[in-house]
């Protein structure tokens, strides 16, 4: 093995990011402030009303939107984080996990689109996603603090929208593809347009897959929030660090017991959107 | 003029059609091609033309290009070379916009499998040609209640596809591809999914559809039967050819080779040959010419009893051996007394199937007569037996 030489598979990687940030430094500072301004918005929405009106709201919203036991749950679930004293926690890796949500889904349901309609971009983009998702989490976190030089909720987003986006693309592209192709056929033979026929006929038809992908973005953001301590994204991961640290396993079991309150509460949720379109389909 | 007409249309398959376009060109087989270059052909060198108003099918096997060839004309499958003109306009070099255009207005679909929109009402389905089209919505929900309420299908607006029963489903195929109210209907095996029963309606009211909206349509289908009660004329396909274009009626009694002969040797003769293919001429004895002249008649014929007709030819009655020896014997001269009306007649586009019943139970033949009253032959068991066996002996020899 001594004839042939290690390949710097590492070294080329950190070449590549000092190449980064020093050639596309504005392009980070940008990112930055986009990502910056989202989080602290979202933020600050959700710690802005009183957390027993929060809740009260919450209850109606999804009571009237027809779940009532869910509703129920929900609020059970919100005031146990308020009880526990982690309220305002919860809602920083909230607002981390929704931002990583929307940013995972704008990018990653246009690429699942192009990957149902190009074979090319799809066999290009596999491989990187399968690179995304087996890559453990935790090697994101570095390069995102070294090209945005800071650490702190913005690097933690990166890294939460890279490792979360893989779901999205899959089960996006996989849900338009799997609209028959005999319906596709239908709709070119009336003259639709391929934009007519994408928002027409296969969005709809995927809408189900595609909340499934969404659902599991959602979950994979929230265990990659809680791994993104390490970087200080803060939350409910800094408490259940900080126990873990110092061997305090109360606090670190509260941090975790909040972690999976947020989680079930996310998961019913999502899943109802999907469930509710579903129900309407069937009985209209 | 011919509404479509395809000219030398070829479809190859694969990704280098060129090679295999020139070798097909210089005449090589589909099986030579296929092994020299791993390219099919799917269509061969197809010509032929659809007049307006007509019902064409396309009939042949599965594997036979029929569907392909279908999808041609709509451009759904993009021929490799040759023309389609529609209105005396080549459509295969218009661009997509263009071809959009056509799809809309001019071309209407209905797929096999019905291929309805399921998260869309009954009225979204039948309303979507409109929509793309970027029709108001008033105007085009107005619309599509007034096509569903042709294919009756009235009070179903709101529900979706998948609580129709199959015909319910195909009739709103048939309405989402009428709403735009195209020229030209492109049918691909329609009916093929609906069990028997429900076919065979589906196919009268086309045809009964067909008398109020009069388009030209090119319907696909495997099903012999099928054709032959649809078509105005038939063109059977077998490996990416049209191997015998025609009337049902040529078809079934001059098939062109060995393959359309073993086609057509299954069908149901006495569903397709009518009152007029099977009848002889009619022995007959004038009103004015009296029972000793009917019984003469009759004696030199064989038979016991006669049409009776007026002088134009038109029929007065039947008269029997028994009644006119009886007058015979009273010297009764007059004919019209002993004239009978209890005989079966029937018009002579009749199909025999619905003839067999009425022959087997009663004495009399059938009279075939025209509906101004004009006798044009008569029908009885021996000449039914020998029409179909004479069609038999066409079809084999």
């Amino acid at each position: 093995m001594e004839l042939i030489p290690k390949i710097p598979v590492g070294d080329w990687v950190g070449v590549l990011i000092d190449l980064a940030q020093q050639h596309l430094g504005w392009l980070f500072a940008f990112i930055y402030l986009v990502c910056d301004s989202l989080i602290s918005a979202l933020q600050n929405l959700l710690l802005w009303p009183d957390p027993v009106i929060f809740i009260a709201v919450m209850m109606l919203v999804v009571a009237l939107a027809g779940h009532r036991r869910l509703a129920l749950g929900v609020g059970l679930g919100l005031f146990i984080l308020l009880n526990l004293g982690l309220w305002r926690l919860s809602m920083v890796t909230l607002s981390l996990i929704l931002s990583a949500t929307a940013i995972a889904l704008l990018i990653g349901i246009p690429l699942g689109i192009l990957t149902a309609w190009s074979k090319r971009a799809n066999r290009c983009l596999m491989p990187v996603l399968d690179f995304m998702q087996t890559m453990p989490a935790f090697v994101y976190l570095v390069p995102a603090v070294l090209l945005f030089a800071d650490v702190g909720h913005v690097p933690a987003l990166v890294a939460i929208v890279i490792f979360a986006m893989p779901p999205v693309i899959r089960l996006t592209g996989l849900g338009i593809r799997q609209v028959s192709g005999e319906l596709i056929e239908a709709a070119q033979a009336f003259g639709s347009t391929r934009m007519q026929i994408l928002i027409k006929v296969q969005f709809p038809l995927a809408t189900p897959t595609i909340m499934a992908g969404i659902n599991q973005c959602i979950m994979l953001a929230l265990s990659m929030a809680v791994i993104a301590a390490m970087i200080g994204a803060g939350g409910l991961g800094g408490t259940v660090l900080r126990g873990l640290m110092r061997l305090d396993v109360p606090t670190a079991f509260e941090g975790g017991l909040a972690i999976v309150i947020i989680a079930i509460i996310l998961d019913r949720l999502t899943q109802s959107v999907g469930r509710g379109r579903k129900q309407q389909k069937s009985s209209a | 003029m011919a509404k479509i007409v395809v000219e030398n249309l070829v479809k190859i398959f694969g990704d280098h059609p060129d090679k295999a376009l020139k070798l097909l060109r210089e005449g090589r087989s589909k099986d030579e091609i296929l092994d020299k270059t791993r390219q099919t052909v799917g269509i061969n060198d197809v010509s032929f033309a659809v007049q307006e108003g007509e019902i064409f099918v396309l009939m042949g096997l599965s594997g036979s290009g029929k569907s392909t060839l279908l999808r041609c004309i709509n451009r759904l499958i993009e021929p490799t070379s040759g023309k389609i003109v529609l209105d005396g306009e080549d459509i295969t070099g218009v661009d997509e916009s263009e071809l959009r255009e056509i799809r809309r207005k001019r071309l209407g679909m209905v797929f096999q499998r019905f291929a309805l929109f399921p998260h869309r009402t009954v009225l979204d389905n039948v309303a979507y040609g409109l929509e793309v089209q970027g029709v108001d919505r008033d105007v085009r929900v107005e619309k599509a209640r007034a096509v569903l309420e042709m294919v009756g299908l009235k009070g179903w607006e709101d529900y979706l596809p998948g609580s129709l029963s199959g015909g319910m489903q195909q009739r709103v195929g048939l309405a989402r591809a009428l709403v735009s109210d195209p020229d030209v209907l492109l049918m691909d095996e329609p009916f093929s999914a609906l069990d028997p029963l429900i076919r065979r309606d589906m196919q009268d009211e086309l045809l009964s559809l067909q008398s109020q909206v009069n388009k030209t349509i090119v319907f696909v289908t495997h099903d012999l039967d099928e054709a032959l009660k649809l078509g105005d004329r038939i063109g059977l396909m077998k490996d990416g050819v049209i191997v015998q274009l025609g009337t049902p009626e040529e078809i079934l009694t001059r098939p062109a080779d060995e393959y359309v002969r073993r086609f057509v040797e299954d069908v149901d003769m006495t569903r397709v040959l009518t009152a007029e293919g099977v009848m002889k001429p009619a022995e007959t004895v004038a009103l004015k010419d009296g029972p000793r002249v009917a019984l003469r008649r009759m004696k030199e014929r064989g038979t016991s009893s006669l049409f009776v007709v007026t002088r134009d030819r038109k029929l007065a009655g039947i008269v029997t051996a028994d009644d006119a020896l009886a007058a015979a014997e009273r010297n009764d001269e007059d004919l019209s007394r002993i004239v009978r009306d209890d005989f079966p007649r029937t018009t002579p586009d009749t199909s025999i199937s619905e003839i067999i019943p009425v022959l087997a139970d009663c004495r009399f033949p059938v009279a075939v007569a025209r509906e101004d009253g004009k006798l044009l032959g008569v029908i009885v068991r021996g000449s039914l037996l020998a029409g179909l066996v004479r069609k038999d002996e066409a079809a084999w020899n």
